[in-house]
């Protein structure tokens, strides 16, 4: 049975991972160290794994016959439904790290929740992915703390990540009509309630890296609903060149 | 190893002390490793710098080509396994890095190297990736030639040496068979596909045979790192087990080898092969290659822009020690 509510909400999940895990492929060959390099191709490797599952998970759901790649080399910007942060420019190595501290943060809260949704299958994701975010988590918080605490010009890139990011939070945190039936339901988690968990360690992260809190800002929304940034169809179009250029093609 | 650089002439040692030398050679002749604190001829270990740091080079600059394809990959899979494999040449080049620090030479005069020109790397990094397809020729045949050359330096006579090259290789048939495999469906696949899969092995089949370095009678070293077990076969031999092993694979998947010359002969077991156009294989040591240019802008554009990151990262160890003392 089609759940199209439902299905709706596992591409929320699925493009989430599926975007930032190809904003940080954009690195590949590039990094400032070696080994940041290794780590961030982790981190994306780790992400396009979570957005395999979530978005299979999704076309099972939905029970049209797209697969996850149909899902995610076949739609167009306005049906993407990813948060409008994981498709922020990489920038500078800080703008990218603060863009992964808290995208990460958020996403290990919601994971932990999720692991015990009433959708098996979606429970089991959630659980192994957990692991791998946390790390992704720690990571990045290790890099805003060293930068942050760092030289004065990586204290200011840091900051300057922080506040190019800090508009985009509130989006991961809005419960809407559908996540509320959803949550109800036992499948979604309730956003608003992992605020407070996130405010702390954002503040104590900010704090040990001698960093001001994130500026208030009006917050910038739209991608749950397909009204993304300028940066998404840009994202989208080396991504989904070779598909859409030979549909009927098997790679 | 990524045989590149044309041998240079060891140089001529003075006053090595004879008796050290000769236990030395009576090591390396009965296949005992020789470790970092051992003594070794001075040639010995500048020719270890340079053909390790070499190899490390080529692992780093080798992640630009296919890097240039993670973005563009054509499905969730084909992503993960491009970025992995990716990943394992990052990997690899940092185990050669620390191999061959061991010698005396830190990373940072190695990169340096790199960046100034002094330090090759292989010529084969220096041609374009021009379609999907190239990601598939590139497993298939540049870590196919990777892995003619590395097995047999499992057994070369430095230990850090040969212990790297026993993890790296672990990995790289891993890579030949990933990228043998994104062949084989665009052979099977459509009429774009399967010209995308021939052009691709026509623009890299050459490149790859060149990838074993010059002729054996061009090659003065040669016998100098045999001796001393840097170097197990020949770069003739190599090659010839290199085309003896990938033309049938060409055929099995109905790609045609471009070399009009190449001929199967039954009573030796071996393929005879076209003339290499060794001008244009000079040319790319030279630094002529096509995107040789590219490939040294972004490494020094990642090495330059990335300066503030790695200064903030030993800021930061500074201000946490003196912390952690006060
Ligand atoms: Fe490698
Ligand atoms: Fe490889």
């Amino acid at each position: 049975m089609s759940d199209q509510a439902y299905f709706d909400y596992l591409l929320r999940l699925g493009d989430d991972s599926l975007v930032l895990g190809q904003r940080l492929g954009e690195w590949c060959g590039h990094a400032p160290t070696l080994e940041i390099d290794l780590s961030l191709a982790n981190v994306a490797l780790d992400l396009i794994g979570q957005a395999t599952y979530l978005l299979g998970h999704a076309g099972t759901v939905e029970g049209a016959g797209r697969d996850a790649d149909r899902l995610a080399f076949h739609r167009d910007a306005l049906d993407f439904r990813n948060c409008l942060l994981v498709e922020q420019p990489n920038g500078d190595f800080a703008q990218t790290m603060a863009r992964q501290f808290l995208f990460s943060t958020y996403q290990r809260l919601l994971f932990q929740e999720l692991a015990g949704s009433t959708d098996a299958d979606l429970a089991a994701i959630a659980a192994k992915a957990v692991k791998e975010v946390a790390y992704h988590a720690d990571l990045a918080a290790g890099w805003v703390v060293r930068l942050g605490d760092g030289t004065p010009e990586s204290h200011r890139r840091m900051a300057g990540g922080m506040e190019w990011m800090a508009r985009f939070v509130d989006e991961l945190f809005v419960m809407d009509a559908l996540e509320t039936g959803l949550h109800a339901r036992g499948l979604a988690v309730d956003r608003a309630g992992l605020r407070p968990a996130f405010d702390a360690t954002v503040a104590a992260t900010l704090a040990e890296a001698t960093l001001p809190p994130l500026p208030a800002h009006r917050p910038v929304t739209g991608g749950r609903k397909g009204h993304h940034t300028e940066h998404l169809g840009h994202l989208l179009a080396p991504m989904q060149h070779l598909q859409r250029t030979y549909p009927n093609a098997v790679w | 190893m990524y045989t590149t650089e044309l041998q240079k002439q060891a140089g001529v040692t003075t006053a090595e002390p004879a008796e050290l030398l000769a236990a030395f050679e009576a090591r390396v002749a009965a296949d005992e490793f020789i470790e970092p604190k051992d003594w070794m001829p001075d040639a010995y270990r500048r020719t270890l710098v340079r053909q390790m740091s070499q190899h490390a080079h080529s692992e780093v600059v080798g992640m630009l080509p296919e890097g240039n394809w993670i973005t563009r990959a054509p499905s969730l899979r084909r992503k993960a396994v491009l970025l992995a494999k990716v990943q394992d040449e990052g990997g690899h080049a940092l185990y050669l890095y620390s191999a061959t620090e061991t010698l005396g030479t830190s990373r940072e005069e190695m990169i340096d190297a790199l960046h100034s020109g002094r330090a090759k790397y292989s010529t084969i990094f220096n041609y374009p990736t021009l379609t999907w397809a190239d990601i598939g020729a590139i497993g298939w045949l540049v870590d196919g030639a990777a892995i003619m050359n590395q097995v047999p330096l499992q057994r070369t006579s430095y230990g850090p040496y040969a212990r790297a090259m026993v993890r790296i290789c672990k990995e790289e048939s891993f890579h030949q068979r990933q990228g043998y495999e994104i062949m084989m469906a665009l052979a099977v696949g459509t009429p774009e596909q399967k010209r995308m899969a021939q052009d691709a092995l026509n623009r890299w089949w050459w490149p790859s045979l060149m990838m074993f370095g010059p002729p054996d009678d061009n090659s003065p070293n040669s016998a100098q790192s045999m001796r001393w077990r840097i170097k197990r076969d020949t770069n003739d031999q190599l090659r010839q087990k290199f085309v003896d092993v990938t033309v049938p694979q060409a055929e099995a998947i109905g790609l045609s080898v471009p070399d009009p010359d190449l001929k199967w002969h039954e009573d030796t077991g071996h393929y005879t092969f076209g003339a290499i156009d060794w001008e244009e294989f000079y040319a790319v040591v030279r630094g002529e290659g096509p995107v040789a240019r590219e490939r040294m802008q972004a490494r020094r554009k990642a090495w330059d822009d990335g300066a503030w990151v790695r200064d903030a990262a030993t800021a930061h160890a500074e201000k946490r020690s003196r912390r952690q003392a006060a």
